[in-house]
């Protein structure tokens, strides 16, 4: 452990006189660049740092002219005042919040399994017909589900699925995007130590799953951080008219054209559509740089 | 079967067919792990993709047999449907911003960031990409837009004395549509902002160590001269995203603005489909809209790679 540490510290010293042999902007160029992006980073945070603020406001402090940026008297009103909104509806709104869960599990998990599967096999194995389907994922990369819906509505209609969890679940499984990142990932593993596991007589399923998949764990946080963004803003649209399979993003919808009245409320339940995605993508940061770094295209 | 397991040599002089027949078998495994995708892959994402060409030909209301109508639809959409026009010109224009602009801004905000300090650079990433996260914050725009003299712009501006009466960005045909684009720009740096972002940390150090020694004297030459020319799979992927995300702009508008917008002003070729297609179940109509949509994003992205492909060689 000791020698390890050691060679780290050299390492960091050996960027540090890296960026010194580098060429470096001036001071001014650095305080420009800095006021810049500050200015384009408040811009894109402050409608979410309003929409918290807002969801935290009493009443009192809701309306006032011309709106404070911060809050006063922060409460949890409006939150606990959600619920009760949605309790004179027919559905309560835990049945919204349980549907968005749910969902959101079930995708992330099977789209992480499904992905898994077949990325390794497109980065790893060799097969008749193996660069075609590369092309094709690359090619299909481009139709993601918010070109592709409409005609999506067709095909789930021939097949029956239109207002089951079904017609929210199945389509989002077999993402592009992410056999894409999963492939291009685990492409970076060394085949020694597949071909080591193929002498030990194992099979693809448990060369894939014991070996491959544990080694590309950024990928798999990657993946998890977009199933789960796309499945938790998943609003069913046409696809879903029963009440009690509607998910949390249409009942935020339906809250916000109440209109202004009740503005503590919409923003009480934009913001619990909020703070998820956020949290996963906070805690999974690091993981998406590395995998991303994979993510480019080579013909 | 068991000394065909051996896909060696002697075998390919059976013919190629008979030999990719037994490849085919010797690899059955790879087929499996790759079938639960590529089911559902064909039934959601594929088969829709293809059917919107045959289905363009038809006349179908989802109740009635679909009707072949041959290309009557076509001629409508591009001689007789004003509206399409007007979706296809918005499209554009959408597509200009939140395509290449968009794509730009991504890329020197993430060679700005790649300068900075570590939390600052996990701070600013975090800052740029959270929007494109949130599909739940038009109501913060729909406060600070309103109409009313409550709305916040309207009410700042009225303070200066620039505006004399509240002005209604939401429903006033002059203002939708760069209200709309710059909602969009808001939430348009997704996963190609990131990809391009990550490629930054790719560059191999000592290719700048290099070029400091060479002569490079300033940022720029550095940018034009290093960093673009090795990061090309990159930039590849982030157009690709970015292409897919500009073509199929049309949610923002229809929650900020309505579907149909005042006079179609931010009507894009997505509205258009999805009027037709889960409003009015002219599905033939709709599939021969969507049908355009793809056939543009494909030539698209077939124009941005060889444009690309060309800068990098």
């Amino acid at each position: 452990m000791a020698k390890r540490k050691k060679k780290q510290v050299s390492i960091e010293k050996l960027k540090v006189s890296d960026k010194r042999k580098r060429v470096n902007g001036s001071l001014g160029g650095d305080i420009v660049i800095f006021v810049f992006l500050t200015l384009l980073g408040l811009f894109m945070v402050f409608p979410l740092y309003y929409s918290v603020i807002q969801s935290l406001k009493p009443v009192e402090e809701l309306f006032v002219f011309p709106p404070k940026l911060y809050v006063l008297n922060p409460t949890t009103r409006n939150f606990s005042d959600m619920f009760s909104v949605a309790a004179s509806m027919w559905v309560p709104l835990s049945r919204y919040i349980f549907n968005s869960v749910f969902i959101t599990i079930v995708i992330c998990v099977c789209n992480l399994f499904v992905c898994c599967c077949a990325g390794f096999v497109l980065a790893k194995c060799k097969f008749p017909g193996d660069k075609a389907l590369n092309q094709l994922i690359v090619t299909s990369l481009l139709f993601a589900s918010n070109a592709t819906w409409i005609m999506q509505f067709l095909v789930m209609s021939k097949l029956h699925m239109i207002d089951t969890y079904w017609a929210l679940i199945l389509p989002s499984i077999a993402t592009p995007l992410g056999l894409f990142l999963m492939r291009q990932s685990m492409s970076t593993i060394h085949d020694s130590m597949i071909e080591a596991a193929k002498v030990d007589g194992a099979g693809l399923f448990r060369i894939c799953w014991q070996i491959v998949v544990p080694n590309s764990k950024p990928a798999l946080m990657t993946l998890i951080i977009f199933a789960f963004q796309g499945a938790w803003n998943l609003q069913g649209g046409s696809l879903i008219y029963s009440e009690e399979l509607k998910t949390l993003p249409t009942i935020v919808q339906q809250i916000t054209m109440a209109g202004l009245a009740r503005q503590g409320v919409t923003f009480a339940s934009a913001v619990l559509l909020l703070i998820p995605p956020l949290i996963v993508f906070l805690v999974a940061q690091s993981n998406v740089m590395e995998t991303m770094a994979n993510s480019g295209i080579k013909d | 079967m068991a000394k065909n397991v051996n896909p060696d040599a002697p075998l390919i002089k059976q013919g190629k067919w008979k030999y990719t027949w037994h490849m085919i078998k010797v690899n059955k495994g790879c087929y499996g792990l790759l079938a639960p995708f590529m089911i559902l892959f064909t039934i959601f994402t594929l088969v829709p993709v293809v059917m919107s060409l045959p289905m363009g030909f038809t006349n179908f209301n989802m109740i009635q047999a679909p009707k072949w109508v041959g290309f009557s639809n076509f001629y409508t959409l591009f001689l007789n449907d004003d509206t399409f026009l007007i979706a296809i010109r918005n499209t554009l224009i959408f597509a200009i911003f939140t395509g290449p602009f968009s794509y730009i801004l991504s890329f020197f905000i993430a060679w700005l960031i790649n300068e900075m300090h570590p939390f600052l650079k996990t701070l600013f990433t975090f800052v740029f990409y959270a929007p494109s996260m949130t599909t739940s914050v038009y109501v913060t725009w729909q406060l600070i837009l309103s109409g009313d003299s409550y709305g916040y712009i309207n009410a700042v501006m009225m303070d200066l004395g620039l505006f004399n009466s509240p002005q209604q960005f939401l429903t006033d045909t002059r203002f939708i549509l760069p209200v709309v684009i710059i909602v969009q720009l808001w939430i348009s740096m997704g996963a190609g902002f990131l990809a391009i972002r990550a490629g930054f940390q790719n560059i191999d150090k000592s290719m700048y160590e290099a070029g400091a020694i060479e002569g490079i004297k300033n940022r720029w030459q550095e940018l034009f001269s290093i960093t673009i020319p090795s990061m090309g799979p990159q930039l590849l992927f982030a157009a690709v995203m970015q292409i897919s995300q500009s073509f199929t702009v049309g949610v923002v508008g229809q929650n900020l603005v309505g579907l149909p917008s005042t006079d179609y002003a931010a009507h894009t070729i997505m509205n258009h489909a999805t009027d037709y297609g889960s409003i009015r179940y002219e599905m033939g109509y709709a599939s021969a809209i969507c049908f355009v949509l793809f056939a543009a994003m494909l030539l698209a992205n077939k124009g941005v790679n060889w444009l690309l492909g060309k800068y990098l060689d």
